[in-house]
């Protein structure tokens, strides 16, 4: 398969990528690994690829005491950043270290995932777990979105096609905080039937975030409660076999990251 | 706009594989394993699946390894592509290629080279991984013979030999 004829840009700054994709018929190309096979199977159609994947956009690092990691950071990044040995921050390693796989990690980004928001993709639930937000770019300015706020539906989020996820900001957890991802794949695709993050805080409150069992990642009560949530299905796992895994993997989230948080110091 | 945008025809690219500057004729939207295989006549880069999960098409981009039908040639321009042609030295084997001969690592052989470009990126992270390691890493790749086993056997025999050299 071959995706449809398009044009193709590599700007060498983040002003340029934005001028480029001013153009309402440009897509950003970061890692390609979700973009390209859309393309390849005409799910995609850009007249325009804006190829981001070589500006200065990757790597973690610490600022007014949050983390600050770049949009271009790859899954395989994430999954070996000392930044995430803490405990109150293994949820974002753990994850990123069962995306996909090796090939896929090495190329995939996470600006590029949550661009894409594919509604069973793993680090969305552990973004709103732990209050993550975007730092997005437009020739207009930037602005942030709070990523409980950027997920709308199913390959949809809340910013307009000129926008440019920059960074992915965390916030530090106090000292004594865990947190843990849990999920069952499906066995072909890889992908999340069900997947929870979990960040639990020193007086023992926690914040649940659920994804791959509606359009859209979602945050869920104290406890994980999940009687409200509209659980969607399909031939391969029905709705009712989705809702009782992610009632487990709630269990086995807030177990680990109970754990973890007494060992985060 | 700086950046000579690349229109839908073809165009020159550039792409040093195997430590060779090769010129080739390629669209925007020619996938880097197509460049390989009909652009450069390097067959070893197979297309199985052509849908990012068998990795056969496996090669490696600065040392790590990538699916070439989920990468545009244009993305990897300029970049260093290994393919299972550049592997070995001197017309010697790599030991990862010695290691599949001699523990019947492959039955068809389809999947082999992308097995071998795998586990040459998981052993320049972990030149001593036990068989979880080995299996995890291969969890990309898949073998149709169902010869998972010996491909194991291979890689830890390999990983043993490049650790005593010196």
């Amino acid at each position: 398969m071959i995706p449809a004829r398009t044009e193709y840009v590599r700007p060498t700054s983040p002003e340029e990528a934005l001028e480029a994709l001013a153009d309402p018929d440009a897509k950003a190309l970061a890692g390609g690994q979700s973009l390209l096979p859309a393309m390849k199977l005409r799910l995609a159609r850009p007249g325009l690829l804006v190829d981001i994947g070589r500006l200065d956009l990757a790597g973690v690092d610490t600022a007014n005491g949050e983390l600050r990691i770049g949009a271009l950071t790859t899954w395989d990044e994430l999954a070996g950043s000392e930044a995430f040995r803490r405990p109150a921050f293994a949820a974002v390693a753990e994850c990123a270290a069962g995306i996909g796989d090796l090939q896929v990690r090495n190329c995939g980004t996470i600006g590029g995932g949550f661009a894409h928001a594919d509604p069973a993709s793993d680090m969305p639930a552990v973004a709103l777990a732990l209050g993550a937000r975007v730092t997005a770019r437009s020739r207009d300015g930037e602005r942030e979105v709070e990523t409980g706020e950027l997920f709308v539906g199913p390959f949809a989020t809340a910013l307009a096609t000129e926008e440019l996820i920059t960074d992915v900001i965390v916030p530090v957890p106090p000292p004594g905080s865990g947190s843990a991802y849990a999920s069952v794949e499906h066995p072909a695709s890889g992908f999340a039937l069900a997947g929870v993050a979990a960040l639990v805080r020193p007086d023992g409150r926690a914040t649940i975030a659920v994804t791959g069992i509606a359009g859209r990642p979602l945050l869920l009560g104290d406890e994980g409660e999940l009687a409200d949530v509209e659980v969607a299905g399909d031939r391969f796992a029905p709705a009712e076999y989705r809702r009782h895994l992610a009632e487990v993997l709630c269990r086995r989230a807030l177990d680990s990251a109970r754990a973890r948080a007494e060992e985060d110091a | 706009m700086t950046v000579q945008a690349v229109a839908p025809g073809t165009t020159r690219v550039e792409l040093v594989v195997n430590g060779q500057p090769r010129l080739l004729d390629a669209e925007p939207r020619t996938l880097l394993v197509h460049a390989l295989r009909d652009g450069l006549g390097l067959t070893g880069a197979h297309v199985g699946c052509d849908t990012s999960q068998c990795g056969a098409c496996t090669v490696l981009v600065d040392g790590r390894a990538v699916k070439s039908c989920t990468l545009l040639a244009l993305q990897v321009e300029g970049r260093q592509v290994t393919t299972i042609e550049g592997l070995a030295a001197a017309g010697e084997l790599h030991p990862l290629q010695q290691a599949f001969v001699d523990h019947h690592g492959l039955q068809c052989g389809f999947c082999t080279p992308a097995m071998i470009l795998t586990a040459h990126d998981l052993l320049a992270r972990d030149p001593d991984p036990d068989e979880e390691a080995i299996r995890a890493a291969l969890r990309g790749n898949f073998c149709r013979c169902t010869g998972y086993q010996p491909i194991v056997e291979s890689i830890r025999s390999a990983a043993a030999e490049l650790r005593g050299r010196p």
